[in-house]
This record gives C-alpha cells, sequence and structure tokens, in this order.
C-alpha cells in the first residue's frame, strides 16, 4: 500500500493541567499513549447533560491509549464524564445495573463483588468509566465466552448530535449497535444499562505456566479456551530464536465458594508512580532482563492458587500513572486481531516482521477472540489479538504502516482505542464494515457535529 | 446517625454522603433540585443507606425556605441526630471585585445565609438535646490571601462563627466540626491548577467522617493542610508581602 510521507513527529511533555470549568479553558489533552497531545477545552461536572450540550465528543478516564479521547485540534469543547458517577440502580436479585456514563469501573467492582455480581466484561485496568467502556465496547480475558461489553449492555441514555436525549436500546434504534464501539461519534454517552454477571465467590482460581514459544502459545490459548472462561498470555517478543514469543499463560474461574478464602478480598490503594523518567530511561535491554525474569521466574511447573481479584484482572493497575515511564516521547499500543482460522505460518510471519523491523515490543499481550458481536464497528473478531506497546521514536509510524500492510493482507483489523498512527487507508481496507456504519453516523449527525482527533485522522471528518 | 445533608448533590458531599450511606446511616437530602437530589438519593440507597434517602428542597440563597426544609427533613428521619453542610459557593476574585451583584451573591451565601441555616439546625439539635453539626469552611479563611479575598473573607467569617457556637453549646450536647479542606479536586476547582497536596473528594470524606464520629472541633483535609496552615498562620506580613501571597 502507497503511503504519504512520513508523519512528523514531535513529541511534547503533557502537562498535569486541570480540567477547565463551564466557562472552559484551553488545557493539553492526551490519551495513556501521552501521544498526541491536543489542546482542547475540557469541561467537567456532575451534570453532564449540561455539558455535552456543545462539546464535540464526550470522554471518560482517557485510558484509550492514543487520540480516541481527544477532540480535534483546535481548543474544541470536550464533556469530561468522570465527575457522572452515580450509581442510578441496582437490583441485587437480577443483578441488572443502571449507571451515569462516569462510573468508574473500579467502584462498580468493589461494589459488586462483595453482593455475588460482577461485570460481565473486564478491560486489563480498572481505570475506565462506563461510558468508555461502552463507546470501544471493551473486550477481555473472557472473550471467547462472554464476547464485548456490548453483548451485556441493555440501553443507554445518550444525547445525539442535534441536541435531542434519546433512550436507546437494541429494538428502538440502529444507534444502539453503532454506538458500541463507535469511539464516542455517534452522541454523549449519559446512562448506561447493562447485565451484570453473578459470581460464586470473589476470588479467582488462577491457573499459570509456561510457554516455550509460539507454536506452544497458539495451541494452549485454543486449548485453554475451551475450559476456562478467562485466558491470556504475556508473551515476549523481545526474545530471538527457537524461544521466539515465548510467554506465560494465565487462565482463570470464579473460585468455587469452598475453594475461596473466608474473608472478602481487602482493597488495596495504588501508589502512584512519582515523577516522569527522562524518554532514554527505559531500554529495550531493561524489558529483555525484566522479560526473561519473568519468564524464568515463573518456573517450569504448572501453577496453581487462589487469587485477588485485582491481582488477576489488573496486574498493571498497582502502581497509577505507569504511562510515566516511557517519558515524554510516550508510546502506543498497536493491537490487531488476525483471523482464524490460526495457521501457524501466518502467526510466525508476523513474529517475523516484529523482528526485521526491529520493533521495541516492550509488553505484549495476546488472546484469541470469539466472534463478531453487535457492535458494528467494534474491534474483536474470531481469531488471535496481539496487543504490542511500543514506545515513539521516528520509526514508530513506519513499524505501524508495516505492521497494518500484514494486517490488511492477512484480513485482520486494529483496535481503534489503542491506536494513535494508523492511516485512513489502512482502516478502511481493514473495516468493510466502515460504509454501514457511517451511514448510520450521518444519519443521526448530518452536519458532522460529532467527531474527535482519531476521527479526523483516521475516518476523514473535517477538523 | 440520622443525617440531613445539605450540598450533598456534587463534589465532597457526594463523597461524604456516600460514605454515610456505606456504612448504612440514615440520610435526607436538602437542596435546591429535586429532580437531580433523586438520583442522588437513588445512588446512595443503592450503595446501602438504611431506608429510603429523602429528598427535600433548599435553596441556599433562600433563608425563608430554611425552616421548613429542616422539618420537612425531621419529618423524613424522623429524628435528626447530625446535620451535614457543604453547600458554599466559589467566585474568582477578579470577577467578584468586578462585579457586586455577584460579591453580594456570594458573601450572602458562605456566610449570612450558611449562619442562618445553621442557627435554625442547631436550635433543632439542641431541642432534641444535642447532636453534631458539621460545617464546610476553608483553608481560605485563615489568612488574608490576594487570589481569594472576599471566599476567604465569607469562610473566615463562618470559621469564627461556628467556633464560637461550639464553645456556647458544647456543654449542652451541641458537637461541632468545622471542615477546612485545602485544595480539593472538584466541579468547583476544575479549570484551577491543582497545587501540590491537592486532594480527592473520597479522602476529604474519610476525613471528615472521622472527625464527625470523634466530634473534632477542627478538621483540616488532606492532614498536610494542618502543618501548612500552622506555618501560614504564624507568617510575618512582611513575608507574605515578598513572596506576594
Ligand atoms: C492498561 C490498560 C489496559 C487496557 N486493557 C484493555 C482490554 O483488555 N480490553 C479493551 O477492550 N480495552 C483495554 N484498554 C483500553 C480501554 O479499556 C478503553 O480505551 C476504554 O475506552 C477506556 O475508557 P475511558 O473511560 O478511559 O475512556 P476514554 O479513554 O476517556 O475514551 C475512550 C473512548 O470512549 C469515548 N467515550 C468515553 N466516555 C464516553 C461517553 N460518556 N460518551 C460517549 N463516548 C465516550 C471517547 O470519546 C473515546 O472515543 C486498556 C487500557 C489500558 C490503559
Ligand atoms: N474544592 C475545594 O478545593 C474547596 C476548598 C476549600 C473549601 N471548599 C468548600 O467545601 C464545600 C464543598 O465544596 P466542593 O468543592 O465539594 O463544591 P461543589 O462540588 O461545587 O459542590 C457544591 C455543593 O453546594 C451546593 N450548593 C451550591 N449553591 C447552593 C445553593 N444556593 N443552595 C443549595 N445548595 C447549593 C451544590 O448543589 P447543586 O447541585 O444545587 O449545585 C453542591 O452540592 C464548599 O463550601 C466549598 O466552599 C472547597
Amino acid at each position: 500500500m502507497a503511503h504519504e510521507t512520513k508523519k512528523k513527529f514531535t513529541p511534547r511533555l503533557v502537562k498535569n493541567a486541570a480540567p477547565a470549568k463551564a466557562s472552559g479553558r484551553s488545557v493539553e489533552l492526551a490519551g495513556w499513549g501521552r501521544y498526541p497531545i491536543v489542546r482542547g477545552n475540557e469541561r467537567q461536572s456532575e451534570d453532564l447533560a449540561d455539558i455535552t450540550r456543545d462539546a464535540v465528543l464526550t470522554r471518560g478516564l482517557a485510558r484509550a491509549y492514543g487520540d480516541a479521547s481527544l477532540p480535534p485540534a483546535g481548543d474544541r469543547n470536550v464533556a469530561s464524564s468522570v465527575l457522572a458517577d452515580r450509581l442510578l440502580a441496582f437490583n441485587r436479585n437480577t443483578g441488572i445495573v443502571r449507571v451515569e456514563a462516569g462510573f468508574p469501573l473500579m467502584r462498580l467492582n468493589r461494589f459488586s463483588l462483595p453482593r455475588g455480581w460482577f461485570t460481565p466484561v473486564t478491560p486489563g485496568t480498572h481505570f475506565v468509566t462506563v461510558g468508555g467502556m461502552v463507546a470501544a465496547d471493551i473486550h477481555g480475558k473472557n472473550h471467547h465466552v462472554a464476547g464485548c461489553f456490548g453483548e451485556h449492555v441493555r440501553s443507554f441514555k445518550m444525547r445525539v448530535a442535534d441536541g435531542a436525549i434519546i433512550e436507546c436500546n437494541d429494538e428502538n434504534h440502529d444507534l444502539f449497535r453503532a454506538t458500541l464501539g463507535g469511539m464516542g461519534l455517534t452522541g454523549h454517552l449519559l446512562e448506561v444499562e447493562f447485565q451484570m454477571e453473578r459470581i460464586p465467590s470473589p476470588w479467582i482460581w488462577e491457573e499459570s505456566e509456561q510457554l516455550p514459544n509460539f507454536e506452544t502459545v497458539l495451541e494452549r490459548l485454543e486449548d485453554a479456551g475451551r475450559e476456562w472462561p478467562f485466558t491470556v498470555c504475556w508473551s515476549d517478543f523481545l526474545v530471538t530464536g527457537s524461544n521466539a514469543g515465548r510467554a506465560l499463560l494465565m487462565k482463570g474461574r470464579w473460585a468455587k465458594p469452598e475453594e475461596a478464602p473466608a474473608g472478602l478480598p481487602q482493597w488495596r490503594s495504588a501508589p502512584t508512580f512519582p515523577i516522569q523518567l527522562p524518554s532514554w530511561a527505559l531500554q529495550t535491554w531493561m524489558m529483555r532482563i525484566g522479560n526473561f525474569l519473568n519468564y524464568t521466574k515463573h518456573g517450569a511447573a504448572v501453577r496453581r492458587h487462589i487469587v485477588h481479584p485485582e491481582t488477576f484482572y489488573y496486574p498493571l493497575d498497582v502502581i497509577r500513572e505507569w504511562n510515566r515511564v516511557y517519558g515524554k516521547r510516550g508510546f502506543t499500543q498497536h493491537q490487531a486481531v488476525l483471523p482464524a482460522p490460526h495457521t501457524h505460518r501466518r502467526h510466525e510471519q508476523y513474529l517475523r516482521l516484529l523482528h526485521d523491523l526491529r520493533a521495541k515490543v516492550f509488553l505484549s499481550v495476546v488472546k484469541d477472540c470469539g466472534d463478531e458481536g453487535k457492535g458494528m464497528i467494534s474491534f474483536p473478531k474470531r481469531g488471535v489479538s496481539y496487543a504490542l506497546d511500543i514506545p515513539i521514536d521516528q520509526g514508530t509510524q513506519q513499524v505501524v504502516d508495516r505492521l497494518n500492510d500484514f494486517v490488511v493482507a492477512e484480513g485482520g483489523r486494529i483496535y481503534l482505542a489503542k491506536d494513535a498512527f494508523t492511516r485512513p487507508e489502512h482502516f478502511r481496507a481493514m473495516d468493510p464494515r466502515l460504509d454501514g456504519w457511517n451511514e448510520v453516523r450521518r444519519k443521526w449527525d448530518p452536519e458532522g457535529r460529532l467527531k474527535s482527533a482519531l476521527s479526523v485522522r483516521v475516518l476523514g471528518d473535517r477538523a | 446517625m440520622n443525617v440531613a445533608f445539605l450540598g450533598a448533590s456534587k463534589g465532597m458531599g457526594r463523597a461524604l454522603a456516600r460514605r454515610m450511606a456505606e456504612r448504612g446511616d440514615r440520610i435526607c437530602l436538602l437542596g435546591r433540585d429535586l429532580e437531580d437530589l433523586k438520583r442522588s438519593a437513588a445512588d446512595l440507597e443503592n450503595l446501602g443507606a438504611t431506608g429510603e434517602v429523602g429528598v427535600t428542597s433548599c435553596d441556599l440563597a433562600d433563608t425563608k425556605g430554611f425552616a421548613a426544609a429542616l422539618a420537612a427533613a425531621k419529618d423524613a428521619l424522623g429524628d435528626i441526630d447530625t446535620v451535614v453542610v457543604s453547600a458554599g459557593a466559589f467566585g474568582d476574585q477578579e470577577a467578584l471585585e468586578a462585579d457586586s451583584e455577584a460579591r453580594d451573591r456570594l458573601l450572602t451565601l458562605n456566610f449570612t445565609n450558611t449562619i442562618h441555616f445553621c442557627e435554625l439546625a442547631r436550635t433543632m439539635l439542641l431541642e432534641r438535646g444535642g447532636g453534631r453539626l458539621c460545617v464546610f469552611s476553608s483553608v481560605a479563611g485563615e489568612r488574608g490571601r490576594k487570589p481569594v479575598i472576599l471566599y476567604g473573607a465569607s469562610k473566615a467569617g463562618l470559621s469564627y462563627y461556628l467556633e464560637g457556637i461550639d464553645h456556647k453549646f458544647h456543654s449542652q450536647g451541641l458537637s461541632v466540626t468545622v471542615v477546612k479542606p485545602g485544595f480539593v479536586k472538584t466541579g468547583m476547582t476544575a479549570g484551577l491548577d491543582p497545587p501540590p497536596f491537592a486532594g480527592e473528594p473520597d479522602g476529604v470524606a474519610r476525613d471528615v467522617l472521622k472527625a464527625i464520629d470523634r466530634g473534632q472541633p477542627v478538621v483540616y483535609t488532606p492532614a498536610i493542610w494542618q502543618w501548612v496552615m500552622l506555618v501560614i498562620r504564624y507568617l510575618p506580613r512582611a513575608v507574605m508581602r515578598r513572596i506576594g501571597f
């Protein structure tokens, strides 16, 4: 695929600026990867309906890596949902919950676990809002059995582009499916109602094992998925040779009452990573050593134990703002799904490509996905997903371009919630569903009022 | 506790009411937007508040409604043993200097009307043999400072009033807790750059609830502000001038 000239890359420091109040004040905004940075008028209030009136986008806890939660350049109004965080309804018999869109997952978990319920799907961090979970139609370790979060959403209230506020469900509006995974571009979510999952105990039974190379990762992930509701692999893509792509496979299920410890899990507060390290601080060789230690420390034997649900689901959340270790250059994540059937050849080539590109994959998570869900433009489809954390440097655009060439050729696609570099021509080639989704979007927003930095970059929206 | 709460719809008040709900206190919400209060009531009921969380209309800008609001809260709760006032307003110093109406509104709300409300609340509590009155003032009321002269003055006056009623009625069973938050990240301060030691509403709520339970007359929160204010209180004026306070 032909590309334009290389995108100019200029990393800058994100100031820890406070969002502005209703009157608005221009501040620098960024996602989790701290790249790109856009100036915007972020407004924050408990009254989300009020601040979404003239906003081009609503954002939550800004855990999308790239520019999904950023307004287009030019000091546009963006609403922050984080103060809209009330638990509007909880039925302890049916597990149906209704929350305001800024309700944080961490609070939901800590509320529901002792009551015998848990979110049906969770991402790898609990510092997200329910609105963000719907807008990205997030997937988790149980995607192969539970699908995306959107499968469990019953309805939501949303402010659409013309200012109207509507209650939307799968029966009454095409907008419902367009909003799941629609990255906030179909309207401002104000409230969400969804079905929780009943759990036998608030603890997790976990088994983990070493997988010595990439072939075993593919085989064991698939096998494990037949038995276990939660599976994921932490792979090492820095190691080369016969051990390339070796991994730790984590499998889990909710502990049965008779296995679970007597008490409830205790909630721990996480310390914050205190400073932003210089960009050179985290080097590839350090990550090599870290990955090696992580792998060897586990040992060859299968480990079985009861774990705290937060340890199991959110290992990275033990330190807040760990993204500061990447320094001001920031980092990106390239998450792509390569479709089933899982031909080893295809995956081997992907690995080789990463190697040839000398991609600095500091962290990589491999997970098999189940079938495509309701979301018209949601990321997952049956196949294997690779989430690769890559520190940003001059070569990142090229790495992402080459990876995307491969993804397109193999019929895969990328996850917008992680993306900062994908070009429009790649995205269009990956996702034939785009036209259908755009049609619904334009029907509800003919003037193109709702937009983000991502929609301008990838979808061709006018800034 | 049976709590009548003015200001639980947002910010630190919301966080404090949640902590009360989580441990099963009974709560009645006072505020100016009844429909919105009902949603806060649902939030608190879901979190574990005992019984139905009542809502009753009360605008701090309108003193005429205070007695009826407290009476309605008493009806809803049966007995009120605790009254919390976290309602208040902030105003940018420059804007307040430029606009006498805005100035009047802020001073009236934070000082005069809050005191009128507290007078009714403490009378009601004393009639039943005592109780707890917890009111949000501010560290801004400790010293006159350039960026918050008027807001600070309203809170300084409020703090002195609260200290006074504590002295006068403590022996009759009234336990007064004055909350002096430092900078806390709420909707009120959104848009201002957070200084070092900026607090979160839930941390404040934890500190305040502990203080109410203990009958502590003054609580600085986040706790570090106690030490910061100790220094600032005794800072010579010449030094304050020098560093541009
Ligand atoms: C460490 C880490 C691990 C992660 N693991 C996973 C994972 O396992 N699986 C997965 O699927 N994702 C994962 N993510 C990504 C994350 O779950 C999503 O990006 C999620 O959308 C973030 O939620 P947020 O509240 O931070 O939203 P933001 O990042 O603020 O926004 C994300 C998108 O949602 C939209 N949005 C947010 N709130 C609203 C609203 N109220 N109305 C309309 N649109 C809204 C925004 O416009 C934006 O497009 C991970 C992220 C991190 C940092
Ligand atoms: N945030 C800080 O850094 C800080 C620092 C020191 C002191 N304080 C003080 O702490 C208290 C709480 O502050 P906050 O930051 O939590 O504020 P906030 O988030 O703005 O909440 C203010 C609360 O006051 C209520 N209120 C305002 N005007 C009212 C009126 N006329 N009638 C009835 N209720 C009214 C609001 O109710 P509605 O829902 O009706 O708007 C809301 O519940 C205030 O007294 C403030 O001055 C704050």
